[in-house]
């Protein structure tokens, strides 16, 4: 496969992966913020923000983080890069360049995404916005439908796969990292179970995770939620999930080639950061900082690919 | 026979006039050819509501397959798609038979001349056209000059493009050896007439187009070179950004090959590879949609960021084939063109088939003075441009136009030919509210292999503005799908 058009099938699934995530993360905090009947002046959306990384972009920009200016940064800000859009509009151009390559209702789908987003982005309410998340959750998952029931499981396929779990396994560790940049004005109603078990459900829940843990759990703690999104080795989209399918993916794509490629290389070490510890220890020696190094890993990996695969 | 109307608002195309121009659907006024009966007869049942409801729904699946193009200066990045019109274009089986007799005839003939004109030039020995035609031409080029193209053709993928005349009579505007785009529409084009008039499949035999691909990728795959018995085929494309790029990436997914930009492809000992995940790759077959001044740019266009350094080397020695080969933009010139009558005399000693329309060669004294003289009466064009550009149409000019050509002309003679106008045919489009005749060309495809085929189908393009004898999309045209019916007597 020629490496452009494998690099762009790698971006193309990795970009609808985080306009999928983004409006996960902009769900939760609106469930979050109501939840917690906060008004709508100490709601945090700042969080948010922190969380996807883009803080300083988005404090050079904004005056304020209410509702409506970080809901407007992480959904139709051409100039930011991780915004629905723009990832909506590099996804399709990516996939611009793949066209031969994918099946025709793959296009189709992110082209129809596409052109909804655009007309969307022309309303200004925020409140309307709702539904049209929600069509983005949905195309996430017609897409990766279509990709799992249409494409052969050639090289194009496990580059798609390879940069969706990749980009899942990022997202879902910064999802856990929300709480960490949440300051509310009373410390003390963290220490309320209740509303832990408020927040977590929201977590859960953006993740389609909420049933699958109950099952699992049945209750809702700190702990537990840690243990299921970074280790369940059975839900799709737990950390460890998803590594272990983007590395079967390289393993595929590596062949029976005798020497380790830079990027297995690079992937066994990611997996060993996740596999050398457990959440008790994680926790304690806090889970901000183990994704701060968890995160710093992948983009090693990521770098790896390129070198790997893409570069020539 | 007339269709029997029930009453409420249909379309009645009792009522369509024909204005004396000849039509492709009508004999005369609210008259069907009687093979398009059927296909009247079914629009006719349709109230003007369901009709305009279907032309909606074929512009919506034409825009969702994303065959769009963005509006020149639009921020928000607003798409649109080339017009379409859902009224379909027929062409009778013996009308079929004879183009398809006269475009094979011409093919080969003009692959004879290329092949002649970059070798041996007998046909300029002969004095049967006038050497400085050919050195003046911008589209002759030297370094193809002694090229032997594998199995000798050079013009794998051609576009004829014809016009019919108020006679009937189809004539030849141009041959468009130089890979012309527009088969992706009429692939296209058909998919969504076979969604929306599914019926009239039913009752008339359209013969098929949807087996293209197969047929490009056997041409393709007969001129690899010898020993390489998987070859690998490949479309080269100029990238995201050219206008045509959709079409570069549906006849690559139609083949299943991959499509490459030139940075992809890189030259090494004259062989050519494609960087692949695993590493260099090598090429065997290149369908190239780059322009030959742009291939490479060691060779041609030194500035070329868009082509492959090096290619030619790989190519004269052999090792890569190219479809089209570089060179024969000099059969497409339109002063060479006047002579193509003479071409097929001179090469396959028969009568053309297909006819060619008078053309006056600037160049000739006697031919620039009538030329001249009679600009308000004819259409003017320069012979190295197409899509609609560097054209007068002299009815329907201003002096003031009329006088910048002649200047223009005199400037550059060998640069003009002339036409007689001609009464271009119409067909039924849909406009408004109600269906009109606009005037419309044809161009069917062809492919050299191991054979000469053409496809039976092709692109009609129309022109959308009311009398307007322009039908490129650069200027507002828009496409029909081409019914090419099978013959009765032959299916039966």
């Amino acid at each position: 496969m020629l490496s452009r058009v494998a690099n762009s099938i790698y971006w193309m699934a990795r970009y609808l992966e985080r306009a999928d995530c983004v409006a996960r993360f902009i769900d939760v905090n609106t469930h979050l913020m109501l939840d917690l009947a906060l008004d709508q002046y100490s709601a945090q959306w700042y969080p948010l923000v922190a969380t996807s990384g883009d803080d300083e972009d988005f404090t050079r920009r904004y005056k304020q983080a209410d509702e409506r200016a970080v809901v407007r940064f992480m959904t139709f800000d051409q100039s930011n890069p991780n915004s629905i859009l723009q990832c909506i509009f590099r996804a399709r151009e990516n996939a611009r360049t793949v066209r031969e390559v994918i099946p025709v209702e793959m296009w189709e789908k992110i082209n129809e995404l596409y052109h909804l987003t655009q007309s969307q982005s022309r309303k200004r309410s925020v409140a309307d916005l709702a539904d049209y998340y929600k069509e983005v959750r949905q195309s996430g998952h017609l897409f990766t439908g279509l990709m799992h029931n249409t494409m052969s499981r050639d090289m194009g396929w496990q580059f798609a796969h390879l940069g969706q779990m990749l980009e899942r396994a990022d997202k879902t560790a910064r999802l856990l990292d929300v709480k960490y940049f949440l300051l509310l004005p009373h410390n003390d109603v963290w220490k309320d179970s209740a509303y832990d078990a408020v927040q977590w459900g929201a977590v859960l829940k953006s993740v389609n995770a909420l049933e699958m843990y109950r099952q699992q759990f049945h209750t809702t703690n700190y702990k537990d939620v840690t243990e299921f999104l970074l280790f369940s080795r059975a839900f799709p989209r737990s950390v460890q999930f998803c590594l272990e399918d983007a590395a079967a993916a390289l393993e595929t794509l590596t062949g029976d080639k005798a020497k380790l490629s830079m990027a297995s290389r690079e992937m066994t070490t990611l997996c060993k950061t996740l596999h050398s510890s457990d959440t008790s220890h994680i926790i304690s020696a806090g889970l901000h900082e183990f994704i701060d190094i968890f995160q710093a890993n992948l983009n090693l990996v990521d770098e790896a690919i390129y070198e790997t695969y893409f570069k020539l | 026979m007339r269709p029997q109307h029930n009453g409420h608002a249909t379309l009645t195309l009792e009522t369509y006039k024909t204005d004396g121009f000849y039509d492709e659907l009508f004999s005369d006024d609210g008259v069907a050819h009687p093979s398009a009966r059927p296909l009247i007869e079914q629009i006719d049942t349709l109230s003007r509501g369901e009709l305009k409801r279907r032309q909606k729904l074929a512009e919506n699946i034409l825009y969702q397959s994303g065959n769009t193009f963005n509006v020149y200066g639009d921020k928000k990045g607003t798409e649109k798609i080339l017009p379409f019109d859902i009224i379909p274009r027929m062409v009778s089986a013996r009308d079929w038979a004879k183009l398809e007799r006269g475009i094979a005839q011409r093919i080969t003939a003009l692959n004879l001349f290329i092949q002649d004109i970059y070798n041996d030039q007998k046909i300029l020995k002969d004095k049967i056209i006038p050497s400085e035609l050919i050195f003046s031409s911008a589209c002759y080029l030297k370094p193809c000059e002694g090229l032997k193209p594998p199995k000798g053709v050079w013009t794998h993928i051609s576009g004829t493009d014809f016009v019919r005349d108020g006679d009937g009579e189809f004539y030849v505007l141009e041959d468009n050896l130089r890979c012309p785009s527009g088969i992706s529409y009429v692939l296209e084009n058909r998919a969504v007439l076979k969604r929306i008039m599914p019926a009239a499949f039913h009752t008339l035999k359209i013969r098929p187009v949807s087996d293209y691909g197969d047929h490009l990728y056997k041409t393709l795959r007969h001129i690899a070179p010898d020993g390489r018995d998987d070859p690998n085929i490949i479309v080269l494309t100029p990238g995201i950004y050219n206008s045509a790029y959709f079409e570069h990436a549906y006849l690559a997914q139609q083949m299943g090959v991959p499509l490459a930009q030139g940075s992809d492809l890189v030259v090494e000992n004259d062989v050519v590879y494609m960087r692949t995940t695993a590493g260099l790759k090598q090429v065997d077959v290149i369908y190239r949609r780059i322009d030959d001044e742009f291939l490479d740019p060691q060779i041609f266009r030194k500035e070329s960021l868009l082509g492959v350094p090096g290619i030619m080397g790989a190519y004269r020695k052999g090792n890569v084939a190219l479809a089209n080969a570089p060179g024969t933009g000099i059969a497409d010139d339109k002063a060479i063109y006047a002579y193509v009558p003479k071409i097929i005399k001179y090469y396959l000693g028969e009568d053309a088939i297909s006819h060619n329309v008078p053309t006056y060669i600037c160049e000739d004294d006697k031919e620039r003075e009538y030329v001249l003289a009679n600009l308000d009466k004819l259409v003017v064009k320069a012979v190295n441009l197409s899509g609609g550009y560097g054209m007068l149409i002299g009815p329907k000019s201003t002096r003031a136009e009329q006088k910048e050509f002649a200047r223009l002309i005199q400037a550059k003679p060998r640069e003009y030919i002339a036409q007689p106008t001609l009464s271009l045919s119409r067909a039924p489009t849909l406009i408004g509210n109600g269906i009109e005749g606009r005037h419309v060309d044809f161009r069917p495809y062809s492919l050299y292999g191991e054979e000469i085929f053409t496809l039976p189908g092709g692109l009609t393009r129309v022109a959308i503005k009311k009398g307007s004898l322009v039908v490129n999309s650069s200027q507002g045209g828009g496409s029909k799908d081409t019914w090419v019916l099978a013959d009765e007597a032959e299916t039966n």
